[in-house]
């Protein structure tokens, strides 16, 4: 592969979109989490419920941060590295991506404030509504950038005068085609993503004997939100491929690793697709259910590769790979579900010591589901960045020279190293330390409020020299 | 004089939120990136703690104008976008890169204890090379940026010019200026004398920087020379520097008068004429020296959707950084808290 400012360019967006999407992920259900827990607390009183939130508020302010800084590099590097799509496209997507920051930013960093340091300064009903807020804010933002991404797969509801595009109706730029199922699939992802997270968390205290009671009540709480939502995944997976089928054949084509396609397509479980030769090495396959799954009919017919030219086909070496972890992942979320319902059932939930090793485990895999997800789509849809209308190669900056590209990216990754890998250490000290116990909650004492939206604590967490 | 239809209202509008969004972020983030500037220098690390805290609270809410000013820029004049940012690659690439180093400072710095000496580095370098950057982007923005076929046409290192370095160097002079009489307003005792002394000495440099600018700028550029010293243009644009020498000459007195919030307006002033001094040079180019703002405009059809959002945006936005900036006034001291 030789070095150009496209292929850099191409390497550097991946990389920073992949640390800045692990934070959302996280942040958008987590929001929600919290606010169900402000909605108990204020509903039933129990301390417990107050003291669960005041912990993964800390939790969810540090990862908020990482995301913000994080997304301010996404939205210049649209100009400063695909400034011609940026100048193809500005009229329909720059509104889509403005409402994104700004809401992004504005509910969530606004209402964040009164969520971390208003406790005692507002009545219980507002901050309440101030979490609930900030969890709409997560969730207004994904609809937006969602609908951005979404419209450079399936793109309507514009027209092309002089090589730049204008919108003729905002409601199908908007709510183009694949739209509904990506935006349905993605918050199921996080919301998957989140639960995890909280279940690996309680598992770990309980296997520490540690904060015994919140432990409980967040595995369970988790588990049960996993048993609804890793069936419902699948569900919106399959849907989400059909709409796939239907606009981006060449797309499907490459996730099944189809060189042939037609009718009584066989499913493919292992393989090594050869681009340069059109076929698959090592091939493992099971006849015929791959139309019965995209087609829901045996005689189906599937795409595949050789039925488009060569220059608009989507390399499947990488995508075919990506697709089988999420979906593998996928099914590995429902065996969860299934064996909590057998272990709750059985009354063993909370003592299963290997479940409770086996959850912590779990812990990242919802990200990795995610970024694999991603992956399948954003490179499943080369070599166009608008299907069907814009090339990848046409978008980068032309004035870009190979060696700031390198630099740049280079310079990205030594940041992010360092501003992740600290950010992670904390953020796992935090986990470590734990809620505060009931009881001894913490009486706010004048003069010692937190005084930053992502400081939920001020004192140090690290130990000293 | 042109007349205004309702396609040109309409620009004139986004032009007036984008130059808004833009102003507010420099005044706004200008003192706390001049607080960084300061950091190192400021007598005792107590002092240090002091100088974070006053704007620890706020300073992600300023930031947020940067993002507004980018994000608006691309929705509402595209090509803007599209040929700025490339042409001012890499003091961006420094400026996000600094700007993320001294943004997660705020946070690790008081959760480390051993690692905290490196956070204290990472919130000076990152607020130095930030506003330098920002400076120089400056700079280089008015020298003019050649466009050929809606693209940037220039090489990678078409902003390196003395006087974008210039520019660079009297920004970070300026946000300091700013971050001094912030912490006048803010602080009291020895970390507030020092405040004074240093605010006098940057003063000086600001104000002849402003004067250079101003004389250099005509000499890089006839046309600006032509907007400034042709014949009625220079009586009607002469209460710009009238103006501005008597706010120095109050910002001076406001110093040596130990007044306490005067130098942060006065200073804040003259960053706005300043500005508009600049928006009368350039005015009407977007991108200079030849895309005007008609030319970049993005179709009514964008912009109008956009602005539905807009109207209701800004309005709160500006409410929540008053509430925030009334909620944590007073003065700041020690290293806990707000009294
Ligand atoms: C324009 C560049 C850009 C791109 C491509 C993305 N983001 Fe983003 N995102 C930002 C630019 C941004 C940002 C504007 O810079 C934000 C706003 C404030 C902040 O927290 O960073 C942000 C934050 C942010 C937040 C709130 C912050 C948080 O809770 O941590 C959410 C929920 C998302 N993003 C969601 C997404 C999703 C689902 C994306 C892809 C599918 C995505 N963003 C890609
Ligand atoms: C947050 C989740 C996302 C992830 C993990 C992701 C991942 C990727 C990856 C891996 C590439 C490189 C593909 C390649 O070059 O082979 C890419 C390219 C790109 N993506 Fe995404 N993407 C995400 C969301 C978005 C969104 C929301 C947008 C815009 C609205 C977007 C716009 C682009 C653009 C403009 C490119 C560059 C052109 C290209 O290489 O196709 N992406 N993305
Ligand atoms: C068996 C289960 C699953 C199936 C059949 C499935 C199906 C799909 C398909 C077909 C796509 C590509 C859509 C396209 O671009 O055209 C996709 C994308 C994606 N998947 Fe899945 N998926 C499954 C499970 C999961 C799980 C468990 C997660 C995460 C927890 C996940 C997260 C994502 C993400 C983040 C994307 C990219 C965004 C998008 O296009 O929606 N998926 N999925």
């Amino acid at each position: 592969m030789e070095l150009d400012p496209l292929i850099l360019s191409r390497i550097q967006f991946a990389f920073t979109i992949s640390f800045h999407i692990l934070f959302p992920s996280f942040t958008v259900g987590l929001a929600c989490w919290i606010a169900l827990l402000e909605a108990m607390w204020v509903g039933t009183g129990k301390g417990i419920y107050r003291s669960l939130s005041e912990f993964w508020t800390r939790i969810f302010a540090m990862s908020f941060g990482l995301g913000v800084v994080s997304g301010i590099v996404m939205s210049y590097q649209f100009g400063t590295n695909w400034s011609r799509w940026s100048d193809t496209v500005g009229n329909v997507l720059g509104p889509l991506i403005q409402y994104e920051v700004v809401t992004a930013f504005f509910l969530e960093a606004a209402f964040l404030g009164i969520m971390l340091f208003g406790r005692d300064r507002v009545p219980p009903a507002i901050h309440l509504m101030a979490a609930c807020l900030v969890a709409l804010g997560t969730l207004l933002s994904t609809f937006w950038i969602l609908s951005a991404n979404s419209w450079m797969n399936t793109p309507a509801g514009f027209e092309i005068r002089d090589g730049r595009y204008f919108v003729t109706d905002w409601w199908q730029v908007v709510f183009n085609p694949s739209f509904p199922y990506r935006l349905a699939h993605m918050v199921t992802a996080m919301f998957l993503t989140t639960s995890f997270v909280v279940a690996g968390i309680s598992a770990f205290y309980l296997l520490k004997r540690r904060h015994y009671d919140h432990a409980k009540l967040g595995l369970s709480m988790s588990l049960a939100l996993i048993t609804v939502l890793a069936p419902l995944q699948i569900f919106l997976g399959d849907e989400h491929g059909l709409n796939t089928l239907e606009y981006q054949p060449a797309k499907i084509a490459a996730m099944e690793g189809s060189w042939e396609g037609g009718p009584r397509a066989p499913l493919i479980l292992f393989a090594i697709p050869d681009v340069e030769a059109e076929t698959n090495h090592y091939e493992i396959a099971i006849p015929d259910l791959s139309s019965l799954i995209l087609t829901h009919d045996i005689n189906g017919s599937v795409p595949g590769l050789k039925q488009f030219p060569p220059e608009d086909r989507p390399d499947p070496s990488i995508v075919f790979w990506t697709f089988r972890v999420m979906v593998a992942i996928g099914f590995l979320m429902l065996g969860v579900a299934v064996t909590h319902l057998v272990l709750r059932f059985r009354g063993r939930l909370y003592s299963s010591e290997r479940f409770l090793r086996f959850l912590v485990a779990c812990m990242p895999i919802g990200f990795i589901a995610i970024l694999a997800g991603w992956y399948t789509t954003e490179i499943g849809r080369q070599p166009w960045v608008v299907q069907g209308y814009m090339r990848t190669a046409d978008a980068v900056t032309p004035s870009l020279t190979t060696n700031a590209a390198l630099v740049s990216l280079l310079a990205f990754v030594v940041a992010y190293t360092i501003i992740y890998g600290a950010g992670t250490y904390y953020l796992i000290r935090l986990l470590r330390i734990g809620p505060a116990h009931v009881h001894d909650m913490p009486q706010p004492r004048e003069g010692h409020r937190p005084k930053r939206p992502m400081s939920g604590t001020d004192q140090s967490i690290e130990p000293a020299e | 004089m042109q007349e205004i239809s309702e396609g040109s209202l309409l620009t004139l509008t986004w032009v007036a939120i984008v130059g808004f969004a833009v102003f507010m972020y420099v005044l706004m983030d200008g003192f706390d990136l001049g607080i960084g500037i300061l950091y190192p220098f400021a007598p005792t690390e107590e002092d240090r703690d002091t100088m974070m805290n006053t704007v620890a609270p706020v300073w992600d809410f300023n930031e947020t104008w940067l993002v507004l000013g980018g994000a608006g820029l691309f929705a509402a004049f595209p090509i803007a976008y599209a040929v700025v940012l490339p042409a001012m690659y890499i003091p961006l690439m420094v400026m996000l890169i600094a700007l993320i180093f001294r943004g997660v400072a705020f946070e690790f710095r008081f959760k480390a204890q051993a690692g905290r000496h490196w956070w204290n580095r990472s919130f000076f370098l990152g607020s130095l090379l930030a506003t330098f950057a920002q400076g120089v982007v400056l700079g280089s923005f008015i020298q003019g940026i050649p466009v050929e076929n809606r693209q940037f046409v220039g090489g990678m290192l078409h902003w390196f010019s003395p006087f974008a370095l210039f520019c660079g160097a009297m920004l970070v002079v300026g946000y300091a200026l700013l971050g001094a009489t912030w912490l006048i307003w803010r602080t009291i005792g020895p970390l507030q004398d020092w405040c004074y002394r240093m605010a006098r000495g940057l003063m000086l440099v600001v104000l002849a920087g402003v004067a250079a600018v101003s004389l250099w700028t005509p000499f890089l550029l006839p046309e600006i020379a032509a907007r400034w010293f042709s014949m009625p243009n220079m009586i009607l644009l002469s209460p710009v520097p009238i103006v501005t020498a008597i706010l120095a000459f109050a910002l001076w007195r406001a110093i040596d008068n130990g007044r306490e919030v005067a130098p942060f307006v006065l200073s804040m002033a003259l960053f706005g004429l300043s500005y508009l001094g600049l928006a009368i040079s350039l005015w009407p180019h977007l991108i200079p020296p030849d895309v005007t703002v008609w030319e970049a405009a993005s179709p009514p059809e964008t912009q109008v959707f956009l602005l539905v959002g807009m109207t209701f945006l800004i309005p709160s936005i500006l409410g929540y950084t008053i509430y925030s900036y009334w909620v944590f006034r007073g003065k700041v001291t020690g290293s806990f808290g707000y009294h």
